[in-house]
């Protein structure tokens, strides 16, 4: 299998006004030191608060709730401040099956998110379409957005979510200033005008 | 009486018009198209049969012809009976059953929406399930379980 | 005079309140709504055109997927219509474990319902406090089958495996905590003012408009309607089970509570009872075309591995026919219709589902409300849209 490469250089389009004075200290002399400690400030506090955007399609937004309920308790992650509105949020958990009349919503969602944001594919079908090779179902959320974690199970434990969370907070913790920005879109063509 | 002679009465009311096709382990009886209003009015107003609740429409593609299958229960005597409608795959049209119960609107919505069977009368014939723009109805037999419309988010 | 222009609210499909991906497009004058209309297929999976393509056994996993609040009935209520086509019926002690099994789920179900119904009205708290009491039912299933909430336990003819060792235990030490934690959620919102108020008079459903819109389960019990299919058809062994069929009055939202709160306590009896008689014996049907062999001493004996790559790859034929049976979900009557042609292969499976017939009512009682109410009325109704979209 060779390396999904759909959605390449997608958040590399433009550093941002942060990222650019970024690359120009780093090229100063000592400035590598200067942008590696900001990076670990900047990442350290991202990943610290990851606000999710409540997004319950399907049966895995039950796990998801549970997660966020009193056993597990999502919140020791930091994680815990769901968030009804895209503009507040920055990791969309999608939780279930995504089908073509909903597709076009979760674009939108998607692209109404500020960067910097994440995708965690919770589940199966949320992952490759899982049980439902039907006529109506997208088969992965990759063919919307760009996907950080993938959480294969039917519906996952609420454990495994909070492994993925983790193994993206490694990923926000890898991520420099200097590469990420504000990706660039083409506009959502909508079906239903919603 | 037992759910046989419901049957057999039926077919002595509206002879050649209705016939029973199985009396087990439900009662099956199939219905002329343009007599489905008033047998459904006379199941559900007559004291003896009150079959008053409608639990669900739906339609089955025979690939000559569909079937529309209509399913009554009688709560007051715990019984429930099947009407089918035998329409032509080309034209497939039945009378709405709205004005009868208000609870026929969705299921009729769904049998267009998968199935393509028009019910004249319905209110609000639109597509339910799917998207207004999609092509075909999945729940005919050509339709390929996996055909995908194009992206278009 | 100034006049008011009315105006269109879209009411998700993204909304915290909405259950799942619904839209309720609500036409407002003002602060009241003149209509309202649910749009839906937003999940639609097309599980009964898969249902085509499988083997009646492989179609059970699928249905987990429904209602997936109450996954364990579904898989029963699927069992039993397949069940009445080939015309069998499960041994003594699979009937039990599955009562036991399907009114834990039906506890279950109705604590998410309740939770977040008060999530939905500004009621934090009691979420928190029904995951945390749905927690000890979900170990309790992950104990009995593996996993916490898809359980894919009952098969055609009986139950997948049988009651674990300590299960019973288990189940009894939940039972004594659970009337308990029932009085507290009664505590906490009976007793509070405001979801009283909320719920009063809101959302009133006569018996009649009831039956004509084809509401079932307890949404139709709290119109006043004693309607129980387990009490009427008395499938498995519900005959020998005492329990009442809790109705309301009015059909107001608070109705719907009411019920949901009484039949978590008549589900509790039911369980009980129903682990006090569970007699000793086989948990599938002695029919080698259904049952799979007793794993444990197949590796030896290769007749048996042979029927068992069989019963896997072509499954069984039921005769030609069709049949409809609804069952007793949490959530109403969830019914199968299937159309056999003889072959391993459903020729047609219609699932009626229970929520999506209720939510035809909803254009009916929103006009007139305020848009407040809306959140309550839609919660009282405890859709699922899994179901609904199927």
């Amino acid at each position: 299998m060779g390396v999904d490469d759909r959605w390449k250089g997608y958040h590399e389009t433009d550093p941002g006004p942060l990222g650019n004075l970024l690359t120009k200290v780093a090229d100063l002399p000592g400035g590598q030191v200067l942008v590696g400690a900001a990076d670990a400030l900047v990442d350290w506090g991202r990943k610290c608060s990851i606000w999710p955007l409540t997004f319950g399609l399907a049966c895995c937004a039950i796990e998801m709730m549970s997660t966020g309920a009193s056993r597990y308790d999502i919140d020791r992650f930091g994680s815990g401040v769901f968030r009804p509105s895209p503009r507040h949020a920055d990791v969309m958990l999608v939780a279930g099956t995504i089908t073509y009349k909903m597709a076009p919503r979760v674009r939108r969602l998607y692209e109404q998110m500020p960067a910097p944001k994440w995708v965690i594919a919770y589940g199966n079908c949320a992952c490759s379409g899982g049980p439902f090779n039907t006529y109506s179902v997208v088969q992965g959320m990759d063919e919307i957005a760009p996907v950080d974690v993938y959480i294969p199970g039917c519906p996952p434990r609420p454990e495994a979510l909070l492994y993925g969370l983790m193994k993206l907070q490694d990923k926000i913790m890898a991520e420099s200033l200097t590469r990420k920005g504000v990706p660039v879109l083409e506009p959502v063509r909508d079906r239903q005008g919603a | 009486m037992n759910l046989c002679e419901i049957g057999r009465e039926l077919e002595r009311r509206y002879d050649g018009l209705v016939r029973v096709v199985q009396e087990n382990p439900d009662l099956v009886v199939e219905v002329a198209r343009e007599k489905l209003l008033e047998v459904c009015r006379f199941l559900k107003d007559t004291p003896d049969f009150e079959f008053n609740f409608l639990i669900f429409i739906t339609a089955v593609d025979r690939v000559d012809y569909l079937e529309v299958v209509y399913c009554l229960r009688s709560m007051s005597n715990f019984r429930q009976i099947m009407l089918k409608v035998q329409v032509p795959a080309d034209n497939p049209e039945v009378p709405s059953l709205t004005g009868i119960w208000p609870a026929a609107g969705f299921d009729e919505r769904e049998t267009y929406d998968l199935l393509g069977v028009r019910f004249s009368g319905h209110p609000d014939l639109t597509r339910i399930l799917l998207p207004d723009d999609w092509e075909g109805h999945p729940l005919r037999k050509s339709y390929p379980v996996d055909k995908r419309p194009v992206r278009t988010y | 005079m100034q006049t008011t222009h009315e105006m269109v609210v879209n009411l998700g499909p993204q909304h915290p309140s909405t259950h799942g991906v619904m839209k309720l497009e609500v036409v407002m004058d003002g602060e009241y709504i003149v209509d309202c209309k649910p749009v839906i297929g937003q999940l639609h999976r097309g599980m009964e055109k898969m249902a085509e393509g499988m083997l009646y056994g492989q179609f059970i996993p699928i249905t987990d997927r429904l209602d997936y609040l109450s996954p364990a009935c579904n898989n029963l209520s699927y069992c039993l219509a397949v069940e009445k086509l080939l015309g069998i019926e499960a041994p003594e002690r699979g009937k039990y474990i599955r009562v036991i099994i399907a009114e834990m789920q039906r506890i279950a179900n109705h604590l998410v319902a309740l939770g977040s119904w008060g999530l939905d009205l500004g009621a934090w708290t009691i979420l928190l406090y029904t995951f945390r009491d749905r927690e000890m039912l979900l170990d309790l299933f992950e104990m009995f089958c593996g996993q916490r909430m898809t359980l894919n336990c009952f098969r055609v003819g009986g139950t997948t495996y049988d009651l674990p060792d300590g299960f019973v235990e288990k189940a009894r030490e939940f039972l004594e905590v659970i009337p308990s934690r029932i009085n507290d959620y009664e505590a906490l919102l009976t007793k509070n003012p405001i979801w009283m108020t909320r719920l009063r008079d809101v959302g009133v459903v006569s018996a009649e408009d009831a039956l004509a819109y084809g509401l079932t389960g307890p949404n139709l019990r709290a119109s006043g309607v004693k309607w129980d299919l387990r009490k009427v058809y008395p499938y498995e062994v519900y005959d020998r089970m005492q329990f009442d069929v809790p109705v309301g009055s009015r059909g107001d939202c608070l109705d719907r509570y009411y019920v949901r709160i009484q039949e978590m306590r008549q589900s509790c009896r039911i369980v009980q009872q129903a682990l006090d008689q569970l007699p000793p014996g086989d948990i599938m049907v002695d029919m080698p075309t259904i049952a799979l062999p007793n794993k444990e001493e197949f590796p030896n004996n290769f007749p048996e591995v042979v029927r068992h790559f069989h019963l896997l790859v072509q499954g069984y034929a039921p005769p030609e026919g069709e049949v409809y049976l609804g069952y007793e979900n949490p959530k109403g009557e969830l019914g199968f219709y299937l159309v056999s042609d003889g072959s391993g292969y459903p020729y047609r499976l219609k699932i009626r589902s229970p929520s999506f017939i209720n939510m035809q009512i909803f254009p009916k009682i929103m006009r007139g409300a305020m848009l407040a109410d809306v959140i309550a009325i839609l919660a009282s109704f405890d859709p699922v849209l899994g179901e609904i979209d199927r």
